[in-house]
């Protein structure tokens, strides 16, 4: 088991190395350099001032040297100074916002457990019944529905015509003025139709990977053996099939992380959230490209942490994994 | 003979003959469409802006007072093309990068799936917003960016197709008889690893649209006055108390569309295979 989780963790090494390049070289794609926007492009900077910030940023330096050079500054978390006008550094700006975004994106994740777990189930232990037949519909739906599109409707039947929900923010304009509870039903109606709509596609792609998983548990041998001992149905389905269903359905834990991490991109955007899909977007409209490739490299590790920790889980629920 | 079975298989499938139907259908709209689009997708009139769905429009006007279903009729055409071209290209990385690390193997197939490994780390949409902030949004840079970013699923299939593939009697069999590296991959393994490939095509197609609509949306994809139905969309949102038909019918024509292939991505699957479907 430890040799298993040493040789998951050696393995990240190479793969961080191999997120910075990538990253760098994204940046790097552009016929000008980034920093012409603040120089060359910009009338109010004389060729001194120019000349300053290219050697600022080493861009006089050829292209591996300002990849090493980069590479250790990431070692010590200093992504650099942002381009807007509050040139704060990149780190503090991404910090502020990480948890807003990973707390987001859990509840949404809870709620597709939840709801999408049940459903697999029982669409599996009634195949090509009217339940199972309406899962399966709801779960094209669920693929084909452009997640900003849904925003959009539940913004204007629950925000405009309902007028039930706020439709932007995280927070009222009193919210400092509110008691405790008061701030908590604040925070929960603000974050309803966000969550709703992160959890949405989720759901589909959930549901359906569950049923697949237990239709194929339920039609193993030790299924049938529970059943000719006699034990009841829902022992049967609950104890023996839903566990062993669940096993790879973790490892779509690992691999649903990068799609909540960029689809919170759209929902924070139209929810106005500030969050760090927010942020990124902002950066990209402002050609902020220290904040660009920060976020980038973030999201890239912090998806790297969630496929090793499901990974792990696997490892751990699973005793084959570990010893084969 | 296979040939035949398989296409039995499909009609007999009412959701896949569904789908191929409206496949069809968005083709022959987005063809025709000059002679569908009662307006100019693109004649601005000062004096409709935002007239609601009526006899005239029948779904509206936009904030220059433009058709809007002219404008969903023409963004099919943005749809299409994007989907394809996109798909096309990811399709293509991925026979390339799946074949060669099906058939050699050992060194190469870990240099490759390390690769996809690593491809797979970054939030997709993260990495075409950084790439489209660096090159700039146009239609030919979110084909070729939605192209390499969506290649991953396609290796990994091509690759597992190979694996088996490899060790059939008809391959010692082509090499027995002096067939060289290429002529076995190109001849004997990827004609018969096409199947998978179609389906996932077919559902790449699906996602491309998504994708190259959310672009649009957040206006980093096709740029206005082209209409997309994401940019469409764009002007709902920013008038969302007052024009509810801006946001409804280009999301309408989205969701009808991804489904559509969906289904017949799906309904091919099941023609290829019959025992994946229970």
């Amino acid at each position: 088991m430890l040799v298993y989780l040493l040789k998951r963790m050696a393995l990240m090494v190479p793969m961080l190395l191999g997120i910075t390049l990538v990253s760098f070289m994204v940046i790097h794609l552009a016929p000008g350099t980034p920093v012409e926007m603040q120089t060359t492009m910009n009338p109010k900077a004389s060729l001194e001032a120019q000349k300053r910030l290219k050697e600022l940023y080493g861009l006089d330096k050829p292209l591996q040297v300002q990849y090493w050079d980069w590479l250790k500054r990431l070692a010590r978390l200093d992504f650099g100074r942002s381009f807007s006008p509050d040139g704060r550094p990149v780190w503090d700006k991404i910090k502020e916002r990480i948890g807003i975004t990973l707390g987001l994106n859990l509840l949404s994740l809870l709620i597709i457990l939840a709801v999408a777990i049940p459903l697999g189930v029982l669409a599996a232990v009634r195949p090509h019944s009217w339940f199972d037949k309406g899962t399966t519909l709801f779960v094209f739906f669920g693929f084909a529905m452009p997640t900003f599109w849904l925003a959009l409707l539940l913004m204007l039947l629950f925000g405009v015509y309902l007028d039930w929900l706020p439709i932007s923010g995280l927070t009222s304009l009193n919210f400092s003025h509110f008691t405790f509870w008061q701030k908590v039903q604040d925070l929960g109606a603000h974050v309803t139709l966000p969550v709703l709509v992160a959890a949405f596609t989720g759901l589909a792609a959930w549901s359906r990977y569950m049923r697949g998983s237990m239709l194929e548990v339920i039609r193993q041998d030790y299924i049938t053996t529970a059943r000719a001992k006699g034990l009841p149905e829902r022992t049967v389905i609950f104890k023996h099939a839903l566990r062993n269903a669940l096993l790879p359905v973790i490892t779509l834990l690992g691999m649903s992380v990068p799609g909540l991490i960029g689809g919170s991109i759209i929902f924070e955007t139209i929810f106005a959230i500030p969050g760090m899909g927010q942020l990124f977007y902002g950066a990209v409209m402002a050609r902020d490209y220290p904040l660009v490739m920060g976020e980038l490299v973030i999201g890239a590790v912090l998806t790297l942490m969630g496929n090793m920790l499901a990974d792990v889980s696997y490892a751990l629920v699973d005793p084959r994994i570990r010893t084969g | 003979m296979k040939k035949r079975e398989f296409w039995a298989r499909l009609r007999r499938n009412r959701m896949a003959m569904t789908g191929l139907t409206l496949v069809a259908g968005l083709f022959v709209i987005s063809i025709f469409a000059p002679f569908l689009a009662p307006y100019d997708p693109n004649s601005i009139d000062l004096k409709q802006v935002l007239v609601p769905p009526s006899a005239d429009h029948l779904l509206g006007t936009d904030t220059l007072g433009r058709d809007v279903l002219s404008r969903i009729i023409y963004g099919s055409r943005v749809s299409l093309k994007v989907g394809f071209v996109a798909v096309g290209l990811a399709t293509l990385i991925g026979l390339v990068v799946g074949s060669l690390a099906g058939y050699y193997g050992s060194w190469v197939d870990q240099l490759f799936m390390r690769l996809v490994d690593l491809m797979l780390c970054f939030p997709t949409l993260f990495l075409i917003l950084a790439v489209i902030a660096v090159l700039g949004p146009s239609i030919w840079n979110i084909m070729v960016v939605i192209g390499l970013t969506s290649w991953m699923g396609v290796a990994r299939l091509v690759r597992a197709e190979f694996l088996s593939l490899r060790e059939r009697d008809f391959v010692a069999a082509a090499r027995a008889l002096g067939a060289t590296d290429a002529r076995l991959i190109l001849r004997h393994l990827l004609p018969n690893a096409l199947a998978p490939v179609m389906v996932s095509a077919t559902l790449g197609v699906a996602g491309a649209i998504l994708t190259e609509s959310a672009l649009s949306f957040l206006g980093l994809g096709v740029q206005p006055p082209t209409p997309s139905w994401g940019n469409i969309l764009t002007a709902g949102k920013d008038n969302i108390e007052i024009a509810w038909w801006l946001s409804f019918f280009p999301g309408l024509a989205i969701l009808v569309t991804v489904m559509s292939y969906n289904l017949l991505g799906e309904g091919i699957r099941e023609a290829i295979d019959p025992r994946l479907s229970e």
